[in-house]
């Protein structure tokens, strides 16, 4: 297992390139949080040509729904949630140059091709590792759709966040590869 | 006739909630150390003591392991010679109410499964209550996230299937849903009764203690041959590919139809919450 890297996002087209599957890296920088109800919101706005309340060039999103935020503490436990359900409304955000998903989980093979189409990439964090997650949050503030509660848009500030890349730029797949090593 | 202060009914429930959204079962930690000395992957074991080390952080400051905190499950288990001063359903959705609000948890609850307004306070719970001999009461409380929950199913097999067709099933449900519900996961099953009957079988069966035994030694095998099956998967931790994969497989049966063979496979993620308590 390679040394974990540490990186500042945003990352360049060529430091997205030269990631592969299955290696682990620290993230230090902003990443928006969005789950299913908020990418249903975005993608309607970009539907209609109107604008975004979040700059995605050259964005990160993380799939997160954190808890709320106890006194003396930055922000809730923010594990991932499961990315899938946000395949279907992955490819507008890619358009308007979202580079960086995080979630957990396996998804579809049409997401794999955009990650090649649009040089960007999915993370993993670790699911249910929630508490220790919330240590590498160092800001958090409401960006809208306050309405949603947990579901909302928020501004996350991280250092050394850590993530495992999942799916690279080159069709790399780290379940496919991981399990098929370990298949009896 | 025993008279219960329905009181005492929601601030149970509200601080068996509390203390198990921060404080994994004793049993689950164990089989998670346990399981690094099986782990071959090194990005298995790398995940593996992450998740050790959060929960033991979440622990250690009052923290949900999880940010999914899940909808409330309790089973009720009511002896014949109690008696309660007031309504069950309204005392157990006070206590929910109480602990996710003062305890900063998630609400992850929405009123209408297709308006989908979100209830604000978690509640309500969903309740099992079973009527038993005695003066007691027994609460089995879990919370349980939906990355788990929405890879399982219930199945209606055909009796000539039989343990064959169960483990075929079984061994695809879980190949299928990788990384999906959080590995290292508890396979809970139930076999037998109807449809409804055999969904509560497998959430009954995620209660047990991961170490105890199956006393049917037909259903004790099955546990144990399947455990190692679904191992040889190679899903491992987070589905990143490794040994570990499952760290029990749990069985409930129950009578049936000469003609049905129910299935269902309940699967729980490594954040195993639940409780027991007797009043």
């Amino acid at each position: 297992m390679d040394k974990i890297k540490e990186l500042t996002l945003p990352l360049t087209d060529e430091q997205i390139k030269d990631l592969k599957a299955g290696d682990r890296v620290l993230l230090t920088g902003v990443l928006y949080t969005a789950r299913d109800a908020a990418h249903k919101r975005l993608v309607e706005l970009i539907n209609g040509n109107k604008e975004l309340p979040i700059d995605l060039n050259g964005s990160t999103i993380y799939y997160v729904g954190p808890t709320p935020t106890k006194k003396g503490e930055v922000i809730g436990s923010c594990g991932p949630t499961s990315s899938y359900r946000m395949d279907e409304y992955t490819e507008p955000l890619l358009k308007k140059g979202l580079k960086i998903m995080i979630g957990k989980g396996p998804r579809s093979n049409k997401l794999k091709e955009l990650l090649k189409e649009y040089n960007a990439l999915y993370l993993s964090s670790i699911g249910g590792a929630a508490a220790s997650i919330s240590s590498a949050v160092k800001k958090y503030e409401l960006v809208c759709y306050e309405d949603l509660g947990a579901e909302a848009i928020y501004k996350l500030e991280v250092k050394d966040f850590y993530a495992i890349v999942t799916y690279d730029t080159n069709g790399g797949d780290l379940f496919l590869e991981g399990i098929s090593k370990y298949k009896k | 006739m025993r008279e219960f202060d329905i009181d005492l009914l929601s601030n149970t429930i509200e601080s068996m909630i509390l203390d198990v959204a921060t404080n994994i079962p004793s049993d689950v930690l164990s089989s998670l150390k346990e399981g690094l000395k099986i782990e071959e992957s090194p990005l298995g074991k790398d995940v593996l003591n992450r998740i050790i080390e959060n929960d033991e952080l979440a622990k250690f400051k009052n923290l949900p392991m999880c940010q999914d905190t899940g909808i409330v499950i309790v089973f009720l288990e009511i002896g014949f010679d109690v008696h309660f001063s007031g309504d069950i359903y309204d005392a157990i959705n006070i206590g929910v109410h109480n602990a996710y609000i003062n305890g900063f948890l998630r609400k992850s609850v929405v009123k209408h499964p297709l308006d989908r307004i979100n209830t604000k306070d978690n509640t309500p719970a969903i309740v099992h209550i079973k009527l038993v001999p005695g003066d007691k009461v027994k609460i089995d409380l879990s919370i349980k996230g939906a990355g788990s929950e929405n890879v399982s199913l219930v199945k209606m097999l055909s009796p000539l299937d039989g343990i064959d067709g169960i483990k075929k099933l079984v061994l695809n449900t879980i190949n299928d849903a990788g990384g999906k519900p959080c590995p290292p996961i508890i396979v809970g099953l139930g076999i037998g009764g109807d449809l409804e009957k055999s969904a509560l079988l497998a959430k009954e069966a995620l209660l047990r203690d991961i170490d105890d035994e199956n006393d049917d030694p037909i259903l004790n095998k099955l546990e144990k041959e399947l455990k190692e099956d679904i191992n040889n998967l190679g899903i491992g931790p987070m589905g990143f590919g490794g040994r570990l994969t499952c760290l029990a497989v749990k069985i409930k049966s129950y009578p049936c139809h000469i003609a049905s063979l129910p299935v269902a496979i309940n699967i729980q993620c490594h954040a195993s919450r639940h409780k027991t308590k007797v009043i």
